[in-house]
């Protein structure tokens, strides 16, 4: 470690709670009853639309931003109502990264990365070190000696982020870290950000409204609406069967969807039955097809979607025609799905040749 | 020097060290009375940011208050202000008249001056970058050092630039009163005794001083600049 000033961290599981937190902004609620924990050395997604309070939750959690009501518990100690001057401890212990980069333009990358060193105190000699290293990991080495305005978004962002990794902080807060780069260096930073994780424990809050970054590192998933939490779960979960609206029109793409000719074929009647299946852990390693065939007496024919992983967790949306159109199996097999899988739906009857 | 003998040529060589004389004496009164306006008015500026709603220090009675003076000492026009301040310079200075006396009122016109124009430059920092800051934990004292002040650079110096200008000419008009300087031999040479010439070389030496000054300011204020 740095010898960065320590917050008095008490003994604590949980880096991160929120008990019914409450902000509003001239009378409306941007954040409406927020609740929420997240364990040490956990990677927790934030989605939700623009608007949907994401910013402000995380402003709540380093004190930048105030709850009317509820309380704010970092790391074990209580910050609802701590002043400034008692935050500054535990700031130092919270990187942020910001969704406008938020870069001192009248210093280099270099002294940019090195502020949060400076603020807490460390000697010349150990910033520059630690500079060197982080410029070196986010790939801007070359770029030390230059100011912000020279660089582009993507460079703005990994200058942002090595700020706040610096002070090897305990809960890393991210405001759409990746939104700005490419898909090349996106998966550096994501690499980077879950090496960091796995070595030294840094528990990650990361908003994001790229689902495919959330399927890549996050551990589980919130979905933010109008100031609520309207979904969490483990990814895989929330990915492979959406519970809300929001969450399934933020999933769009992600998702399969049937596509259109095919949708417009299903009928109330009709030779086989079309069913939907939404699989995720250990259920989709199991040979649905083949449980499917035992009660229908006929292989079930896959007509889109497929399976996908989230870190090594299978989770997929199937739409599977059943070759039968028997009210009795078809309940059958529904009947058998269900225990294991996350959802299941008869979506309707399409002709044999489908 | 090198242009002494062209300057004798031109003009007599008791002119020559008259002008050389009040060009002296203004260059020690702006650049006194800037240096010190700079001192109290930087710090003014920075109060009056701070204690704003909203501000790192923010105390709206403080605000107010200083809001007042400063708003009541720019309202005051500057020949009266140097008349009524009179009373201070002597107990400051122990004399109402010359270079030492002169400094007294140009400083109490130019620190709130520089301090609204100053100030106009602090307000324009990105509250975003003073988040990042406080995000990171710094102190108050770390906020004003790392970003308000740096990031404000550029536009301080380009007001410190228009401060210097300003007291360049109000110190011609201090000379009126008895304080030396160029402004001083200009309406004692040129308005009382009709000597054009030394009019025409005060009005030369000053066009070539507040032009240079602002010269140099700009260059410096770029040079700083990397937004
Ligand atoms: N400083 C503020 N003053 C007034 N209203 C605010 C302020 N900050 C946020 N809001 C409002 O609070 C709500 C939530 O804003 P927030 O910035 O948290 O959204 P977000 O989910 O981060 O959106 P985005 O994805 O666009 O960044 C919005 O309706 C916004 O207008
Ligand atoms: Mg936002």
């Amino acid at each position: 470690m740095t010898e960065t000033g320590e917050a008095p961290v008490a003994d604590f599981h949980d880096v991160v709670e929120l008990h019914d937190v409450v902000r509003r902004f001239s009378g409306r609620p941007a954040l409406d009853g927020i609740s929420l924990s997240v364990a040490r050395g956990e990677i927790v997604g934030l989605i939700g639309r623009s608007g949907a309070g994401k910013s402000t939750l995380i402003r709540c959690l380093n004190g930048l931003d105030r709850p009317e009501a509820g309380r704010v518990v970092i790391a074990g100690t209580d910050i609802t109502r701590m002043d400034e001057t008692a935050l500054q401890p535990i700031r130092r212990r919270i990187g942020m990264i910001f969704q406008h980069f938020n870069l001192m333009s009248a210093k280099t990358v270099a002294e940019n990365v090195a502020l949060p060193l400076k603020i807490a105190g460390q000697t010349k000699a150990a910033r520059q070190k630690r500079v060197m290293e982080l410029l070196d990991l986010v790939g801007l080495a070359d770029r030390a000696g230059h100011y912000p305005a020279q660089l582009s978004g993507g460079q703005k962002q990994r200058v942002g982020i090595a700020r706040a990794l610096a002070p090897e902080p305990l809960l890393l807060l991210s405001d759409e870290a990746t939104s700005a780069l490419d898909p090349e260096t996106t998966q550096a930073i994501l690499t980077l950000l879950q090496d960091v994780n796995r070595q030294l424990g840094l528990t990650i809050l990361m908003i994001t409204h790229e689902m495919e970054v959330v399927r890549q590192i996050a551990h589980r998933v919130l979905v933010l609406d109008g100031g609520r939490i309207v979904e969490e779960g483990p990814v895989a979960r929330v990915l492979a069967s959406p519970q809300t609206e929001t969450t399934r029109s933020l999933l769009r793409g992600l998702s399969p969807v049937l596509p259109l000719d095919v949708a417009a074929r299903i009928a109330p009647t009709g030779n086989q039955a079309l069913i939907r299946l939404d699989v995720y852990g250990p259920a989709a390693r199991k040979p649905l097809l083949a449980e499917i065939e035992t009660v229908t007496g006929q292989p079930p024919r896959l007509v889109h979607g497929g399976l996908n992983d989230v870190q090594g967790e299978p989770y997929g949306r199937l739409f599977l025609a059943l070759g039968t159109a028997d009210a009795d199996r078809i309940t059958a097999v529904i009947d058998r799905l269900s225990p294991e899988a996350t959802a299941v739906e008869l979506l309707g009857y399409v002709p044999h040749d489908l | 020097m090198i242009y002494d003998t062209f300057f004798a040529r031109a003009m007599s060589r008791p002119l020559f060290d008259l002008l050389l004389k009040g060009l002296w004496e203004t260059v020690v009164m702006t650049g006194v009375s800037g240096l010190l306006s700079l001192v109290i008015g930087l710090p003014l500026a920075l109060i009056l940011v701070t204690t704003d709603r909203g501000g790192i220090y923010q105390n709206l009675v403080v605000n107010r208050a200083l809001g007042w003076v400063v708003n009541a000492l720019r309202s005051v026009p500057f020949i009266i202000l140097l008349v009524a301040v009179i009373p201070l310079t002597r107990l400051i200075v122990g004399s109402a008249i010359g270079i030492a006396a002169a400094i007294v009122p140009l400083t109490i016109a130019a620190a709130p001056y520089f301090a609204r124009v100053a100030e106009v430059s602090l307000r324009e920092v990105d509250r975003a970058l003073i988040d990042a800051a406080r995000a990171m934990g710094a102190t108050r004292p770390a906020i004003l050092r790392e970003v308000l002040v740096p990031e404000a650079l550029p536009g301080i110096v380009s007001g410190f630039t228009v401060t210097l200008v300003t007291l360049i000419g109000a110190s011609a008009m201090a000379g009126a009163v008895g304080a030396g300087g160029l402004g001083d031999i200009a309406i004692r040479y040129g308005y009382q005794r009709f000597e054009t010439a030394v009019m025409v070389a005060v009005v030369v030496i000053l066009i070539v001083m507040v032009a240079g000054m602002q010269w140099a300011g700009d260059r410096l204020a770029r040079a700083i600049d990397h937004r």
